[in-house]
C-alpha cells in the first residue's frame, strides 16, 4: 500500500517509467501546460506582493504537480476544495486568474472573493481542515441523488492532526461517500516539521484506521499525481468509497510572504529537494519522450506569461470597493440591524483619503492647464 | 397556558412541543426531498426524545442519517449538503454537546456567504434541546444562546409554544441562512397547545406579546417566558399589570416590540436561566438605554442564571440556579413599586 507511486524520473539515478494508460502525447502537453501556468502565476504573485500590489500571499512554488495532476483527473462535474495554498486552482478551469489576483488584493468582488460556484471550485478554506467534512457533506449529497460525480479536498500533512480531518475520513469510510482526500504532504506546517506533527511514518497510514484505499505518490510527478487521483476518481463515482492520497513532497519556498524559513531550517535541505520539481522534471521527462521540444516549451512559457500579465492588468483596473458593501451578504435577505447606523458612523468620521495599492500611472490629461507644454 | 391571539380557522389538535417538532419536521420531509435530518440516535432510536420517530421507516437510513457520534462532523456534513443544494436539518442530541460544532459553525457556517461574496450559502438548521429544570446535571441542562448571537451570519431562536414551533420551524427550514433552533427540553412536554393542521410559517424575528399590562414590561423566552406569564397572572390579582414579552428570537432580535411597551409601561426586566454576565439580558438592557432612556422611571432589572460553571446536579442547588415563578413574582413586584 504504501510504496511510493512515481513516473517521472530525474534523467540520472531516478529511472523513467512509461506513460500510463489514459493518456496521449496532447494530455501530457496539458497537464504540462498547467503546472507552468500555475508557476508563472505563482511567481507573478510573489513579486507583485513584495512590490505592494498584493497583500499577503501563501505561495506553492514546487507544489504545482499536486494541483496540475489531480484537476487533470477531473470531470468539470467534479467538485474541487481547495484551502490557500491551492488559492489559483479554479484557474484550471474557467476561473478569471484576475479575480484570484484580486481576492489577494483584498478588492476583486465586495468583499474581494470571487465566484466560483459555477465552476463547482468550494470556497477556499482558511481554518485547515474545517472543509473535508464539507466535501464529505456533498459527496454524501451526490450519493442521495444517485449523481455520479464526486468531491476532491486538497489539504497539508499538518491538517490531519485537526479533528475535521479525522472525522471526515471516518464518516466518508462509513457511508462510503464520492470523496477523494488529497494530503499535500510537504513536511512542513509553518514551522513544524513532520516528526513533530505525527509519529505514523506516512500520512497514508492512518487510512488503515478508517478501513480506506490509501496511494503514496510523489508530489513532484504530475503524472503519478493524475493517476492516483483518476483511479480514487472513479472508485469513488462507481460506489466504491473515499480514497486517501498522499503527495509526498516538500515545501522548497516559504509558508507564506510573511514568513521566513531560515528561522527554522537548513535552508541547504529545501536546496537538495529543488532538483526534484516539478516543472523541470516533467519537461525533461516529456523531452525525453519526444512530446516537448524548446520550440514548444517557450510557446508555453509565453502563453502563460501573457495570461498572467493580462490577469495583473485586469486586477489592477479593478477599483476599491465602496464601504457600503461592508454589510453585503451577511444574510440573504436584508442587511443586519445595526446596517444604517453602521454606515452613518462610517461617514461621520473625517478620514484622509484612503491609500491605494500602487497602480500604472495614468499619463497627464492633454486638457489639463498645468500640464508642461510640449508633451504632444 | 398560552393564549394565542388570532386563532386559525382551520382544524386544529392539541400537541406538545416534542409532538410538534416531530410533526412539522415529518411533514417537511413528505413536503420536500431535499430535507434531512442526521444526527446521533436519530434514526433507529427515533431520537433520545422521540423528535424523529418513525422517520427511518418512512423515508430511509439515507435521510435519516445515523452519524458516528462527532457533533463537529454533524455541522460540517451539514454544510456541505446545503452547500449542494439540500436543506438539511441537524440535531445536537443536546445543546450542551454542541461545541465540539463550535468552529464549523462560527468559522464555516456563519461566514460562507459574506467570504464568498454571496456565491454560496449555508441553509441548514441545527436542532438542539436546551435548559434546564429537568435534572439533567451539568452536561445536559446549558443554555447556549448567547455564544451563537454574538457571530453575525447565524439566526438564533427560541420558540417555546407548540404553534410557534411549527411556523418558525418551516421559516426556518426555508431561511437561507444558517439557523440554530433552540428546543427547550423542559417544555417539551409541559407545554401543550393548538397546532393548526395547515402549513403556515411564523417568521423570525417578531417576539410576541403573551399578556399586556401597563405597569411593567418583563422580556424572557423559553421556560422561563411560562413562567413569567403565571407571574403576570398573580400580580394581576394584585392590580399589578405586567406585560410579558417572548423574544422568541434572539437573532434577528425584535427590539420594536420591546420598545414599545418599555414606552408604555417605563419599566424593565429581561429574564433568562443563563448566565446574567454577557447575556441576551444585557444586549436588551443596552439598547433599552440607548432608545428609551427618557421613558424609563425605574433601572432596567436582570433575573438571570448565577455566575458559576454549570447547573448543579442537586435538586435544590438545580432549584436555586433557575429563576422560578416565586422569585420572578418578587422581583416584579419590586420593580412596580419602584
Amino acid at each position: 500500500m504504501n510504496e511510493l507511486l512515481r513516473f517521472i524520473g530525474d534523467g540520472d539515478a531516478i529511472p523513467d517509467k512509461p506513460v500510463p494508460d489514459g493518456l496521449d502525447g496532447k494530455d501530457l502537453l496539458e497537464i504540462y501546460r498547467w503546472l507552468v501556468v500555475l508557476r508563472t502565476f505563482d511567481e507573478r504573485a510573489v513579486a507583485l506582493q513584495r512590490q505592494g500590489r498584493l497583500g499577503t500571499y501563501a505561495l506553492y512554488w514546487g507544489e504545482e504537480a499536486t494541483q496540475s495532476g489531480p484537476m487533470y483527473a477531473c470531470r468539470d462535474t467534479d467538485w474541487v476544495f481547495p484551502t490557500y495554498r491551492q488559492s489559483s486552482i479554479g484557474a484550471l478551469r474557467g476561473v478569471s486568474p484576475a479575480t484570484v489576483l484580486a481576492w489577494w488584493r483584498g478588492y476583486g468582488g465586495t468583499h474581494g472573493f470571487y465566484n466560483a460556484r459555477e465552476h463547482r471550485v468550494a470556497p477556499i478554506c482558511v481554518p485547515i481542515a474545517t472543509h473535508l467534512p464539507h466535501a464529505v457533506g456533498l459527496a454524501y449529497a451526490a450519493k442521495l441523488r444517485r449523481d455520479p460525480i464526486a468531491a476532491l479536498a486538497w489539504f497539508g500533512e499538518g491538517a490531519s492532526s485537526e479533528g475535521d480531518f479525522h472525522e471526515a475520513m471516518n464518516f466518508a469510510s462509513v457511508w462510503k461517500v464520492p470523496a477523494v482526500f488529497f494530503c499535500v504532504n510537504n513536511q512542513w506546517a509553518i514551522s513544524t516539521p513532520f516528526s513533530k506533527q505525527t509519529a505514523t511514518a506516512t500520512i497514508v497510514a492512518k487510512a488503515a484506521a478508517y478501513n480506506m484505499p490509501a496511494t503514496l505518490v510523489d508530489g513532484f510527478d504530475p503524472i503519478a499525481c493524475w493517476k492516483a487521483t483518476k483511479d480514487a476518481l472513479e472508485r469513488a463515482r462507481g460506489g466504491g468509497g473515499p480514497t486517501l492520497i498522499e503527495a509526498s513532497c516538500y515545501r522548497i519556498g516559504a509558508h507564506g510572504t510573511a514568513d521566513d524559513p531560515k528561522l527554522y531550517r537548513d535552508d541547504a535541505d529545501a536546496a537538495r529537494w529543488r532538483a526534484l520539481e516539478p516543472v523541470g522534471r516533467t519537461a525533461g521527462y516529456l523531452t525525453r519522450l519526444g512530446v516537448l521540444d524548446d520550440t514548444k516549451r517557450s510557446a508555453i512559457a509565453e502563453e502563460a506569461k501573457r495570461l498572467i500579465a493580462d490577469a495583473v492588468a485586469e486586477m489592477e483596473s479593478m477599483d476599491m470597493p465602496g464601504r457600503e458593501v461592508l454589510f453585503d451578504y451577511v444574510y440573504a435577505r436584508g442587511r443586519p440591524d445595526s446596517f444604517a447606523e453602521g454606515l452613518d458612523e462610517l461617514a461621520a468620521v473625517r478620514r484622509p483619503p484612503e491609500v491605494q495599492p500602487l497602480r500604472p500611472q495614468a499619463p497627464p490629461s492633454t486638457g489639463d492647464a498645468d500640464a508642461p507644454k510640449g508633451l504632444k | 397556558m398560552t393564549t394565542l391571539a388570532g386563532a386559525p380557522s382551520t382544524d386544529t389538535t392539541e400537541m406538545n412541543i416534542v409532538q410538534a417538532v416531530h410533526d412539522t419536521l415529518r411533514d417537511e420531509m413528505r413536503r420536500d426531498d431535499r430535507v434531512l435530518v442526521l444526527g446521533e440516535d436519530v434514526g433507529a432510536r427515533g431520537g433520545v426524545f422521540r423528535a424523529t420517530h418513525g422517520f427511518l421507516d418512512e423515508f430511509g437510513s439515507e435521510r435519516v442519517l445515523d452519524t458516528p457520534l462527532d457533533e463537529c462532523l454533524i455541522a460540517g456534513v451539514a454544510i456541505g449538503l446545503a452547500l449542494d443544494d439540500m436543506l438539511p436539518v441537524a440535531e445536537m442530541q443536546f445543546a450542551d454537546f454542541i461545541f465540539p460544532a463550535f468552529n464549523q459553525i462560527v468559522s464555516e457556517a456563519a461566514r460562507i456567504r459574506y467570504r464568498s461574496n454571496g456565491d454560496f450559502e449555508v441553509p441548514m438548521v441545527i436542532r438542539a434541546p436546551w435548559g434546564g429544570g429537568v435534572h439533567g446535571a451539568l452536561y445536559h441542562s446549558q443554555s447556549i444562546e448567547a455564544f451563537f448571537a454574538h457571530v453575525p451570519g447565524l439566526k438564533v431562536v427560541v420558540p417555546s409554544t407548540p404553534y410557534d414551533i411549527k411556523g418558525m420551524l418551516i421559516e426556518a427550514i426555508e431561511d437561507r441562512d444558517p439557523v440554530l433552533f433552540l428546543e427547550h427540553k423542559k417544555t417539551y412536554r409541559l407545554i401543550k397547545g393548538e397546532v393548526p393542521a395547515e402549513r403556515y410559517t411564523v417568521p423570525l424575528g417578531r417576539a410576541a406579546v403573551r399578556t399586556e399590562g401597563d405597569d411593567v414590561t418583563v422580556v424572557a423566552y423559553g421556560l422561563m417566558h411560562h413562567f413569567c406569564v403565571e407571574a403576570a397572572g398573580r400580580l394581576h390579582g394584585e392590580g399589578i399589570g405586567v406585560e410579558v414579552i417572548d423574544l422568541r428570537s434572539i437573532y434577528p432580535l425584535d427590539m420594536d416590540t420591546v420598545l414599545t411597551s418599555v414606552r408604555k409601561t417605563g419599566k424593565a426586566m429581561i429574564v433568562h436561566e443563563d448566565t446574567k454576565f454577557l447575556g441576551v439580558g444585557g444586549e436588551v438592557a443596552a439598547q433599552i438605554a440607548e432608545e428609551a432612556f427618557d421613558d424609563l422611571d425605574a433601572p432596567v432589572v436582570r433575573v438571570a442564571g448565577p455566575h458559576i460553571p454549570a447547573m448543579p446536579f442537586s435538586p435544590t442547588l438545580e432549584h436555586r440556579y433557575l429563576p422560578d415563578v416565586d422569585r420572578l413574582e418578587v422581583a416584579l413586584r419590586k420593580l412596580a413599586e419602584y
